[in-house]
């Protein structure tokens, strides 16, 4: 089964080695940077690009446990490297817009974080996945608990939304791109609406 | 084709050609052209002394929505469209309306060499070196009548040509409009090449709007028809979201977008370390087009 072939494929690989993997898209820019092959406005394709892999880490992540429910395939050593892995992808992107796009003018930072809604909305994502990266590590759910920590991790969903939003919302007009992702992302929030084991429907 | 609407000397005579794939070559010849050259000096009043972006930059970062969404696809897929004949339609509030051909719509006009500098609502500008005739003149040419208060301009929406047509990306055809004294404006201009070339596809060939002090979107591209009216006409960005893309559409830093602030603009083409600069009001034309507004409170018309 392929299921099973996964398994068993996937048994050597360590979780660790997930940001091995991880460094490949921030790799591949540093080369494209120095081949000159970001195009006319390299500025804008950093953001995107860097903006783009952590929403896809995001979806990533998100597909951990379905999979788990509904394929039966269990990649849940996997999940942590991914979530941390959208975090730094997420800070990166914060990083170049500060840097590179808006180049450290304060004010103009500042306003846009106050009346930009799709900047507003960004940002609320990455505060969100900041304490979730925070407490990605064994210490800190043996410090809060099994079950204040999953209450906390639940964040990721409002911050998978709002990334979501987020990119629909920087768009002119309606590109299918982001509304691929919303659609996903909504997807697969709501497959965790599905009940657990269905109650037995009762005869009318 | 658009060669022909060029004369006199033009950028192609004053800049070696391999010089506009590269902007750090151009500045070094610009130098050298500058010193040499009186043709420089008669762009005249209009034009900027900024430099230009080099010609790769402004052929390869386009919105040109008829092509597809992303700045590369009009690069891309302009490369099938049929540019000659060309015919521009010119109705409504005219003394001789009808199908011009573009070759006799602009015969014996003056080519004007214009460097004006581009700004795009996105928040990012380019330094753009036109060739093109004044608008003012080709309405002069087809007899604007009393009552024509807006001029309104038609893009090409031709579906098999261009994917973004066929795709319905927005309501087609693109249409732009002016109010008649901004037509009429000297710096308002029908271009039809760039760099002393005929127009790339993908900048909108074979003629195109440019008003330097409003946002790019105003400049219609692969223009196929003019229209004369006396009422304020339909623009496609305006109609698709009012709040966000005035009639006016001026560049204007006190004037927020409520996506984008517009106090500061990349401007392409310098790489990675490109230089935030100020937006200015107007886009730095101010001098010449403030007058056109003072009666109007630009936070309202904007
Ligand atoms: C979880 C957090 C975030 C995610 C997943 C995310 C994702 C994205 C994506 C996918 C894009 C579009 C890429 C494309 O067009 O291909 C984008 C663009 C952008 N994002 Fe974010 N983003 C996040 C947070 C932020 C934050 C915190 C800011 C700034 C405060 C920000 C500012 C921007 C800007 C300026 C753009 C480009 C807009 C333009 O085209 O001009 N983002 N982001």
């Amino acid at each position: 089964m392929l299921r099973d072939t996964i398994h068993r494929g996937l048994r050597p690989v360590r979780p660790w080695m997930v940001y091995t993997l991880g460094v490949l898209p921030a790799l591949l820019l540093v080369i494209d940077v120095f081949t000159g092959n970001l195009g006319v406005d390299p500025v804008k394709t950093i953001e995107h690009r860097v903006g783009e892999v952590a929403l896809q880490l995001i979806v990533a992540g998100l597909c951990i446990t379905p999979l788990r429910r509904f394929a039966g395939l269990n990649l849940i050593r996997f999940r942590r490297q991914i979530g941390v892995l959208a975090f730094v992808y997420a800070t990166l992107h914060l990083l170049v817009w500060i840097t590179l796009d808006l180049q450290f003018r304060w004010s103009e930072i500042g306003a846009d974080l106050v009346k930009r809604p799709y900047i507003i909305v960004g940002f609320a994502a990455f505060l969100m996945l900041l304490p979730l990266a925070v407490t990605s590590n064994n210490a800190a759910i043996r410090r809060m608990g099994a079950a204040a920590w999953q209450r906390l991790h639940w964040l990721t969903y409002p911050a998978a939304a709002l990334a979501g939003l987020h990119f629909i919302l920087l768009v002119k007009a309606w590109p299918a791109e982001p509304l691929i992702y919303m659609g996903a992302i909504l997807a697969l929030l709501g497959l965790r609406l599905i009940p657990r084991a269905a109650p037995r429907r009762m005869p009318a | 084709m658009a060669q022909r609407y060029n004369s006199g000397l033009g950028w192609a005579d004053v800049t070696p050609k391999a010089g506009w794939l590269n902007r750090r070559h151009l500045m070094m010849t610009m130098g050298a052209a500058l010193a040499a050259s009186p043709a420089l000096a008669a762009t005249g009043p209009y034009s900027t002394d900024e430099a230009p972006n080099s010609l790769e930059d402004i052929t390869s970062y386009n919105n040109f929505y008829e092509f597809g969404f992303d700045k590369t696809d009009p690069a891309a897929h302009a490369g099938k469209l049929t540019t000659s004949p060309w015919a521009v339609e010119v109705d409504g509030l005219v003394d001789r309306p009808g199908s011009y051909d573009l070759v006799d719509l602009l015969k014996g006009l003056p080519v004007e060499e214009r460097i004006y500098r581009f700004r795009c609502v996105e928040a990012w500008s380019m330094v753009i070196p036109w060739n093109g005739v004044q608008l003012s003149h080709v309405l002069d040419r087809v007899g604007v009548q009393p009552g024509a208060k807006f001029v309104q301009f038609t893009s090409l929406a031709r579906p098999e040509e261009m994917p973004g047509v066929k795709a319905g990306l927005l309501d087609w055809p693109y249409r732009e409009g002016l109010r008649m004294d901004e037509a009429m404006h000297p710096l308002t201009l029908l271009a039809t090449g760039i760099y002393g070339e005929p127009m790339p596809n993908q900048n909108g060939a074979p003629i195109r709007l440019v008003v330097p002090w409003k946002y790019g979107f105003k400049s219609a591209k692969s223009l196929v028809k003019i229209t004369l009216t006396d009422r304020m006409p339909y623009t496609t960005w305006n109609a698709l979201q009012p709040k966000e893309y005035g009639f006016y559409a001026n560049v204007n830093p006190e004037v927020d977008h409520p996506r984008w602030s517009q106090a500061s603009e990349r401007r392409i083409g310098a790489g990675l370390f490109a230089s935030r600069v100020d937006t200015q009001k107007f886009n730095g034309y101010g001098d010449l087009v403030a007058d056109l507004y003072k009666e109007q409170d630009l936070a309202r018309d904007y």
